[in-house]
């Protein structure tokens, strides 16, 4: 099981956590400007790096906030010492 | 010969003799025996048979390695307990033992209960030291010493490990006086613990070790430990491995460490005439040790000699071997093929493995996480050695996690020890009479698994160890290849002309042992293994007989059947009581969530499809959600409570998804939103009445409340007093009749349904379940969401365009512009009505258009049924269904083929089968 730093409680187990997937998807400003094609690329597809990836987590049985992590895929570490948000 | 007691000896107490039967056979032996040196002790050759082969098999080794001995063990308190390696079973007395010959059987659930009771705890420590032998002890007298909080984890019933078995000195005295020792002053170390009888089985993520704990003298039967651990130190030395040759199965053949482990530690002399097959120097002091317990030694077979034992004879015991091809009398064999470390764990944990030539197996290679490793499991198989490489490691991962200075204390010195030099390995003895005697070669004991299965392997193109794994099954038994799996991919490797470390070994899997089930789940059994939800009217549901179903965590009465009366006759007379006169329902299970803010209507004009900024105060609006991708996710009724206040409500199976799903946009997307989200589910109670009579009943509850069609309209609210208690009522609706959802405190929750018993009573009031709920709202094309829908429905699909804005934005707009998503051929929701009024078409059902060939396949389905029902209003069957380009459809028939071959016809209709006018709901 993950030991995940919650930027607002601290180390807590992954069974407390929410995965958000990838972190930074900015949303489109004007989903109306879109093709089809340009928008179901912002809903569907997600990158899935071998190596580090920012991703969004939850705190959901703790403190119920949202922050970004950067996770090594290949070895489950965190990459960085404090995240963010 | 078979195996006896030696007169002295071992470190058994023989002044506490110990009964227990083996398939019904009284025996005995002493308290400190395993029950495989008891067995041996009595002179027990056949354990096991070959699951496949039904070859006699007798005890190969002394600990979690054993491939053959695997019992049943009955104990004296009744706890029954399957497939244990007897190697690891510490006799009890009035243990009832059964050998498991063959391929077992999976007695039936109802009588598999497992009686056993476990506990699990959760432990931090600085350092988890993993093995109590020579190294681990060294390491965790370092780590201990440090201050650092150490826990020393050690599967066998004592510390020493191999130290148990072996005559070895330290600073010339007996090793285990120094084992003594250390075990004492670990023991006094405030912030060290020391857990036996405990195997870490399982290494994962994050320093995240899982120790199983057996405790025969408590309560609970074992405990399993969830450790995180700072700094892991793996000292879990190494096994033996056996030489493969014809007929090397037979009992008498065992792993010459574990012959002596016998010997030294438990007093056992396996057999009377040996010989000794080796390829290293780990052997070198058992003929001595052999010969000084009065056992002869026939020969010892060196291959750095270039000699080889190349067969066996005898039948449920070794009678000879043949040795360069000179038979040679003995019921003993030991056998050192070379050494396998122990490197499960550090492999689980995600380091990596080299093959090392000179000891001709794997070490460990690279860490990942903070692992250290010592002794041999290292590699490192002198005495000396392991203490040095103890000290220092547990030195250093003491410091790593901020405790003493890292130089590691002074070990005593080891007078000789165990060194096993340079392994000349023998992956097969090639037979005499060449491949034909491949298939008496045997690789993996307990899978029964020979060189011919790897052959066959090889010969049918496979390369890979994991291919060749599954393929022959070798290393899938419980004993995952201890003793097996290196010598299986070198002699794969052999047979595809390659050099033995160039295939690796298959990826190590938790548990390194088998645990049972029970001992995982823990307390986490029966009523503990969910929580359960019930509503604070639960009492009264139970007290009359309602039969419950699980929605999620909650028990929500199903229906409430009177005497001798079937559900289905119950569910049709609450449902014409809710469309003739007055039900009842308990609807205190719907998520509440409540919303405060200056933009809170902003963020529900964003989050649903519909508006809710201009929802005046005291008015309610059913309102859909759609996730970004334009499905629907939930949906609910949500009133407006002020100007920076609205009450919604969810489904109860999406309380918590939508609650998350709402501050997960909030908090990502939309910060600058001044609106908070919290859960009130629990602190509302929701008793809904309906049907024509729920006014007169409301009326009598709240005489204070104007109750009439003008005053309180539908879709709207109004705190009053009801039955005496503050409550909030809603005029809402989920059947198409005039209804009230009362809301109360839950403290109030059950006099509140009391009270409207007690006024409903001269109307013939009716509770009902959730399954008259179905049926009313599916009457009324409701859908329910995640039965209707299932994440590929949009609201359009539904039928839903009116509740869907074409001016404003939402999650989920741009979606249902896609092309994909205004597909005319998607399908969309209807009814169907079977032509018989009387057949229910079974929900899940496939649908096909009237007139398709079913003979020929593929049958080209067009729908399936999402709800079907008998409608007490319609005095029919109906069902909600969704069919592609269903909305066109109308008029049109429709086949739903069941799987017992028959068929059923329908119409498809509009979705709204009862009161399409909406005429009921003013009562």
């Amino acid at each position: 099981m993950l030991l995940i730093t919650c930027p607002h409680c601290g180390p807590r187990d992954e069974v407390e956590f929410r995965y958000g997937g990838q972190a930074g998807v900015a949303s489109p400003a004007d989903p109306e400007a879109l093709d089809d094609a340009t928008w179901a690329r912002y809903v569907f597809f997600r990158d899935n790096p071998k190596g580090p990836f920012a991703e969004r987590w939850v705190h959901a049985a703790g403190c119920r906030r949202w922050f970004d992590a950067v996770r090594d895929t290949v070895t489950n570490q965190f990459l960085d010492p404090e995240p963010r948000r | 010969m078979s195996g006896t007691r030696a007169p002295s000896d071992g470190r058994i107490d023989r002044n506490r003799p110990l009964s227990f039967t083996f398939d019904g056979r009284a025996m005995t032996g002493f308290a400190g025996d395993t029950l495989a040196s008891a067995l041996m002790a009595n002179g027990v050759d056949v354990i096991g048979r070959g699951i496949y082969t039904g070859r006699p098999r007798g005890i190969v080794a002394a600990g979690v390695e054993e491939p053959n001995a695997i019992v049943q063990v009955e104990r004296a308190d009744g706890v029954s307990e399957p497939s244990l390696r007897a190697t690891t079973v510490e006799l009890e007395e009035g243990l009832r033992v059964q050998s498991l010959a063959g391929r077992g059987r999976l007695e039936s659930p109802g009588d598999a209960v497992d009686a056993g009771r476990f506990d699990a705890r959760y432990a931090h420590c600085d350092v988890l030291v993993v093995g109590g032998g020579p190294a681990g002890l060294a390491a965790a007298l370092a780590a201990g010493r440090s201050g650092a909080r150490t826990i020393l984890v050690d599967a066998d019933t004592e510390l020493g490990g191999t130290l148990l078995g072996t005559r070895d000195e330290l600073d010339r005295e007996p090793a285990l006086d120094w084992v003594r020792a250390a075990a004492g002053e670990l023991a006094a170390l405030p912030e060290t613990t020391i857990l036996l009888r405990a195997t870490a089985i399982a290494y994962h993520d994050h320093q995240d070790i899982l120790v199983a704990e057996r405790r025969p003298d408590a309560r609970t039967e074992g405990r399993l430990w969830h450790i995180r651990a700072g700094q892991v130190v793996l000292a879990t030395g190494a096994h033996e491995r056996l030489i493969v040759f014809a007929d090397n199965d037979r009992p008498g053949i065992m792993l010459a460490s574990a012959a002596l482990t016998y010997l030294h530690r438990y007093g056992v002399v396996p057999g009377q005439r040996a010989v000794i097959y080796t390829t290293n120097d780990s052997t070198r002091t058992a003929a001595a040790e052999l010969t000084e317990a009065g056992i002869e030694i026939v020969d010892v077979v060196d291959s750095r000699d270039g000699r080889a034992v190349s067969g066996s004879e005898g039948g449920d015991r070794l009678e000879a071997v043949v040795v360069d091809g000179e038979r040679r009398g003995c019921d003993l064999l030991l056998v050192s093929g070379g050494w396998n470390p122990v490197v499960h764990l550090f492999s689980q944990s995600r380091g990596s493995l080299r093959w090392d030539d000179g000891l001709a197996t794997y070490l460990p290679e690279r860490a990942v996480q903070a692992t250290h490793v010592a002794g041999s499991a290292n590699g490192v198989f002198d005495l000396d050695g392991c203490l040095r490489e103890g000290a220092a490691v547990g030195a250093r991962a003491a410091a790593e996690a901020g405790f003493g200075d890292g130089r590691p204390p002074v070990m005593p010195a080891a007078d000789g020890g165990t060194a096993i030099g340079r392994v000349a390995p023998i992956w097969f003895v090639p037979a005499p009479e060449g491949e034909t005697a491949e298939a008496r070669m045997f690789v993996d004991l307990e899978r029964d698994a020979t060189v011919a299965d790897i052959r066959r392997a090889t010969g049918a193109g496979l390369a890979s160890i994991e291919h060749i794994k599954r393929y022959t099954t070798i290393g899938t038994a419980g004993d995952q290849g201890k003793t097996s799996g290196v010598v299986a991919s070198a002699v794969a490797a052999a047979l595809l002309g390659q050099e033995p470390g160039a295939l690796g070994v298959p990826t190590f899997r938790a548990p390194y042992v088998p645990i049972s089930f029970a001992f995982i789940a823990g307390r986490d059994r029966g009523a503990l293994s969910d929580p359960i939800r019930t509503t604070s009217i639960q009492p009264w549901h139970v007290a009359h007989g309602a039969v419950f179903e699980d929605v999620g965590q909650w028990k929500r009465p199903r229906f409430f059947p009177r005497a001798g009366e079937s559900m289905d006759a119950a569910v049709l007379r609450e449902c014409a009581a809710a469309r003739t006169s007055v039900g009842v329902m308990d609807a205190s299970t719907l998520g509440k969530i409540d919303l405060q803010g200056p933009d809170a209507g902003d963020f529900l004009d964003r989050v649903y499809t519909n508006g809710f900024a201009k929802l005046k105060v005291g008015s309610c609006r059913y309102g859909v959600m759609c996730r970004v991708d334009g499905m629907v996710f939930d949906d609910g009724v949500t009133s407006r409570l002020a100007d920076d206040r609205f009450h919604m409500t969810t489904t109860t199976g999406n309380a918590a998804p939508v609650l998350d799903h709402l501050e997960e946009w909030l908090q990502t997307e939309w910060p600058e939103l001044r609106v908070r989200a919290t859960s009130v589910t629990e602190q509302w109670a929701t008793v809904a009445v309906v049907g024509p009579r729920s006014r007169d009943v409301l009326a009598v509850l709240a005489p204070e409340l104007d109750v009439s069609a003008d005053g309180f309209p539908f879709m709207t609210w109004r705190e009053s007093v009801v039955a005496g208690l503050p409550a909030r009522v809603f005029r809402i609706s989920f059947s198409g009749e005039l209804a009230y959802e009362i809301n109360v405190s839950t403290w109030h929750g059950l006099a509140m349904w009391e009270e409207v018993m007690a006024a409903g009573e001269r109307f013939g009031i009716t509770p009902y379940g959730t399954e008259a709920m179905h049926v009313l709202r599916a009457e009324k094309g409701y859908p329910i969401i995640g039965q209707e829908t299932d994440g590929t429905v949009t609201p359009q699909d539904l039928g839903m365009e009116w509740v869907v804005s074409k001016t404003k934005p939402f999650i989920g707009s741009r979606s249902h512009r896609r092309a994909e998503n205004r597909r005319p051929d998607r399908k969309q929701l209807v009814a169907l009505l079977p032509l018989n009024p009387d057949a229910l078409i079974p929900e899940g059902n496939q649908l096909v258009a009237a007139g398709t060939d079913l003979g020929s396949r593929p049958v080209p389905m067009i729908g399936h049924v999402t709800s079907s029902y008998r409608s007490a209003f319609l005095g029919r069957t109906f069902a909600l269904a969704l069919v592609r380009g269903g909305r066109e459809r109308h008029g049109e028939a429709i086949v739903a083929p069941l799987a017992d071959g028959t068929t059923i016809e329908a119409w498809i209709t509009d979705p709204v089968v009862v009161d399409p006018d909406n005429a009921r709901r003013d009562g």
